[in-house]
């Protein structure tokens, strides 16, 4: 097993390499710079601007800068858009947002999701079956782009319960609504793979021989079909949970909670080179990891599997 | 910072692997008792759990305005809405209009601006200029203090403007002090001398004074730009960039910053070292960033927000319903399409009758009324009427009804060689956005059911159309320009042959000659009535509309200034009347 996790890692640093240089190449061939702009500036005003982000450089010494200055310092540069905040400022500040709300949103929806698909599959073809699907169904095709206004407006406009947007640090006031809009469709994701699953494993052999030899319902649930039946929701969990805790544009700018998301956006509307590469090489190495601790989980749950040779 | 961040991610992966097996046990008992209403209780523990009403403050004010009489409200607490985040709140880095709303409150510069936009004091109590309006004098008050209580005198802003130019600061604005004329700030920008040369000095502590290149009438009107704000030097030396962070910053307007969180929230509070503080009734500023403008509209609507803003196509119903508190002012902005007139551009282009004509065929009252509805006025001049000193001559075709401007536009068709057997096609661009769409589309429909012209419309990202506009590279583009300043020539300079802004690359002798003479001319209001007069019988660019300034603001908020066509606010002047 440590063989295999130091095998992952080897190959993690050449991938993130060439993530790094890939969107970096991307970035600066996009049309426009990050100074371009209805007024553009004067010749000497830009010239002045570029020597001290060092854009005046050629491209493949900026690269080699770039790249060193997160080797060595950890420094991911400075925002081109936000001029006296650095990368390193923009994460910090947006990151710990995002994390929380998409903690609790990969919490709920994987709470609820696994619950609905686990009853929709033991009771299969009841009203709660069809109660589970049908609200995974629905949940699945109405995007939190939708979901949110309509959060708002009971919320906010008609019950005045909860405040339309912001995030104060965190209250729990501002995170109840980011987190229902995030994690119905994960959610719903997560609760029609439970049920597929469980009802693929509940029909086979195994659980079959365990009937016939007596055991309890519950117990042939909890202790023989629910490790199977979670191996392909954990093998969805590891990208969900990223694509969680690094924001979503639409929870950001909706509910303005200050998050990654949106800088990832705007980083790229703006041609804010610093900040996209900065939240690009976060989400690589976020994703990187959590498909190792997938394929970590894997092993451990599924006796068959063995990464050791 | 980033071990904060590769401890939390550690911390969320052991919990997630401690909640996936947590709730899984749960989930199962769960699975296994649902069969009636215990998804009911669960469910409404939940909610009871997470629920907290938020309550508001709605006791009374005992206070009453010092001059007005008026009732206070408690709570003085002004927020208000900005759609993105501003780039900076640094005065001398700053270069968007929020930007400049929270740097007027945190910083003063030299001068203020009234509710109408008149002249008044700020730091400089009075000041003067030589005969030949090239030496300005400024004597600034004695009582003025940084908000961490030094002294505010003229060595401050002899450092910020040499700031301002000093190439390794490299201000976006930089530029700003150049068409101020100052001594030497085209060669401190270049490089060329050290900002130590900069034509500023104190001549004592409070006497700052400021040596021109040029006799510049309205040089003392200038000084209420952010760019020229004052900046306290030991700040900026022991914090480098980070100095603007609410923890490290030193300001010295009637507010001082005390929370900043990006894309969401920018707190400013009263400054108690402020020289003014006395008369200042609001304690608290705060900006949301709600860069939805639905959104933003919904919770102004909900009451976060005292001042809100107005999606397109919606004021005419919120005008109706909310009269108090939809507002709409002309803006000194235009919106217009420009033709290319260079050598990448078709042809036809070439030919003032097809110019002319397509001009005259846009019904500019259906793309106010019906589609903006929000106050904008139909367009036949590049420059907007409520732009100071600025005549709005009429011209042509401003003053024919819209079957006459079609009649004409279909022989000038005609006329060119263009018509429903031979139609003219060429391709429009303008930059996402649902609006410019919406135009766009009105546009090329009345051109095609008019003057059987093929448009084909295409819209591109912001930064590639200003690439592709900038190149050249288009046949008809959508152009908008906001004033820097109010007098005509902010406008009129951009369709001069040597403008870096004019896109179209329009040129035409006499309007380079007009705008030249204008600049030292006692009465350039008659210049510039000219050259629309040129642009008119020329029309190298098709002027649709002029910007209406739309927001909501809720009743209690007094001082707005309104008739500010510049739109000058300082919240120190506001205050928030009891309901």
């Amino acid at each position: 097993m440590i063989n295999f996790i130091l095998k992952r890692i080897s190959i993690a640093i050449p991938t993130i390499l060439i993530l790094i240089i890939i969107s970096f190449i991307l970035m600066h061939s996009a049309p426009g710079g990050p100074f371009t702009s209805e007024k553009p500036l004067p010749e000497q005003v830009l010239k002045n601007i570029n020597a001290k982000y060092g854009l005046d450089q050629p491209m493949y010494i900026q690269m080699y800068n770039y790249i060193t200055g997160i080797i060595f310092n950890f420094d991911f540069g400075p925002s081109f858009r936000y001029k006296d905040r650095s990368v390193n400022d923009l994460i910090a500040q947006g990151f710990p947002v995002t994390l929380k709300y998409g903690s609790w949103s990969f919490i709920i929806a994987v709470f609820f999701g696994v619950s609905l698909g686990v009853i929709a599959a033991i009771r299969q073809n009841s009203y709660l079956d069809y109660l589970s699907v049908g609200f995974s169904v629905s949940a699945q095709v109405l995007p939190n782009f939708v979901m949110a206004p309509i959060l708002v407006l009971i919320f906010t406009l008609w019950l005045g319960w909860l405040p339309g947007g912001g995030w104060e640090g965190g209250k729990i006031q501002f995170v109840i609504m980011p987190v229902i809009a995030l994690s119905t469709s994960y959610m719903a994701s997560i609760a029609r793979l439970t049920r597929s699953s469980m009802l693929e494993v509940l029909n086979s052999n195994f659980i079959r021989t365990a009937r016939a030899k007596g055991i309890p319902k519950y117990k042939i649930i909890f202790s023989h079909a629910l490790k199977p039946t979670l191996l392909p929701v954990i093998s969805y969990l590891g990208p969900a949970f990223v694509g969680m805790i690094t924001g979503s544009v639409v929870i950001d700018m909706y509910f303005s909670t200050g998050g990654i998301g949106l800088h990832f956006v705007n980083g790229a509307l703006n041609r804010d080179y610093s900040t996209i590469m900065g939240i690009t090489i976060l989400i690589g190495c976020l994703t990187i990891t959590f498909n190792l601790l997938v394929d970590i989980i894997y092993a451990w749950i599924d006796p068959k599997i063995r990464y050791d040779s | 910072m980033f071990a904060e961040l590769i401890f939390y991610s550690f911390l969320a992966i052991l919990s997630m692997i401690k909640s996936l097996f947590a709730f899984l046990i749960f989930c199962i008992i769960e699975g296994l008792l649902t069969f009636g209403g215990n998804m009911k209780k669960l469910f409404s523990l939940l909610f009871s759990v997470s629920f907290f009403i938020l309550s508001t403050n709605t006791y009374a004010g005992s206070h009453s305005h010092p001059v007005t009489g008026e009732k206070l409200a408690a709570d003085q607490t002004f927020t208000y809405w900005h759609g993105d985040e501003h780039s900076s709140h640094d005065p001398q880095i700053l270069e968007d209009t929020y930007g400049s709303n929270i740097a007027r409150d945190l910083f003063e510069g030299l001068l203020n601006q009234d509710a109408d936009g008149n002249l008044i004091p700020g730091v400089a109590e009075t000041w003067s200029a030589n005969d030949s309006k090239d030496v300005y004098t400024f004597n600034l008050r004695k009582n003025a203090k940084w908000s961490n209580g030094d002294p505010i005198t003229a060595h401050d802003f002899v450092y910020a403007w040499q700031r301002a130019v000093d190439p390794a600061t490299a201000s976006p604005y930089s530029w700003f002090m150049e068409i101020m004329s100052i001594k030497n700030g085209g060669e401190v920008i270049s490089g060329d001398v050290p900002p130590s040369d900069l034509g500023v000095k104190a001549l004592d502590d409070y006497t700052f004074q400021v040596e021109l290149t040029a006799s510049l009438p309205y040089f003392a009107a200038m000084t209420t730009h952010a760019t020229t704000f004052p900046t306290h030097k030991a700040t900026i030396e022991a914090h480098g960039s980070d100095w603007t962070k609410p923890e490290n910053m030193v300001s010295n307007g009637a507010y001082m910053l005390t929370e900043h969180v990006i894309n969401e929230r920018l707190v400013r509070e009263r400054n108690p070292m402020y020289w003014d503080n006395d008369n200042t009734i609001l304690e608290k500023v705060v900006v949301l960033v709600i860069p939805d403008e639905n959104q933003g509209l919904t919770r102004y609507l909900a009451g976060e927000l005292d001042q809100g803003p107005v999606p397109a196509g919606q004021y005419k119903k919120l005008k109706a319903e909310y009269p108090e508190q939809a507002t709409s002012f002309p803006r000194l902005c235009n919106y217009y399409y420009t033709f290319n007139l260079s050598e990448t551009g078709i042809e036809a282009f070439q030919d003032v009758r097809v110019r002319k004509a397509m001009a005259y065929a846009i019904d500019r009252n259906v793309i106010t009324e019906d589609i903006l509805q929000a106050g904008q006025t139909p367009a036949y001049t590049f420059t907007p009427g409520s732009t100071a000193g600025f005549d709005v001559p009429k011209v042509a075709f401003s003053k024919m009804t819209q079957p006459e401007r079609d009649a004409m536009a279909v022989s000038l068709m005609e006329e060119a060689g263009y018509g429903k057997d031979n139609p003219l096609s060429f391709t429009m661009i303008y930059n996402t956005s649902e609006s410019h769409k919406k135009i766009a589309t009105v546009m090329a429909q009345m051109w095609k059911q008019k003057l059987g012209i093929n448009a084909t419309m295409e819209n591109t990202e912001w930064k590639t159309f200003l690439d592709i506009r900038g190149k050249q590279d288009f046949e008809i583009a959508r152009g908008a320009w906001c004033g820097d300043y109010n007098e005509a020539s902010t406008f009129l300079d951009l369709l001069t042959s040597p403008s870096g802004y004019n896109d179209g690359k329009y040129s035409n002798a006499s309007v380079d000659q007009l705008m030249t003479e204008a600049k030292t001319s006692s009465d350039s209001s008659k210049l510039y009535t000219t050259v629309e007069r040129i642009l008119a019988a020329e029309m190298p660019v098709i002027p649709i509309y002029h910007y209406a300034g739309v927001f909501m603001l809720n009743s209690q908020i007094k001082g707005w200034p309104y008739d500010n066509v510049e739109q000058n606010w300082y919240s120190r002047n506001f205050y928030k009347v009891a309901k």
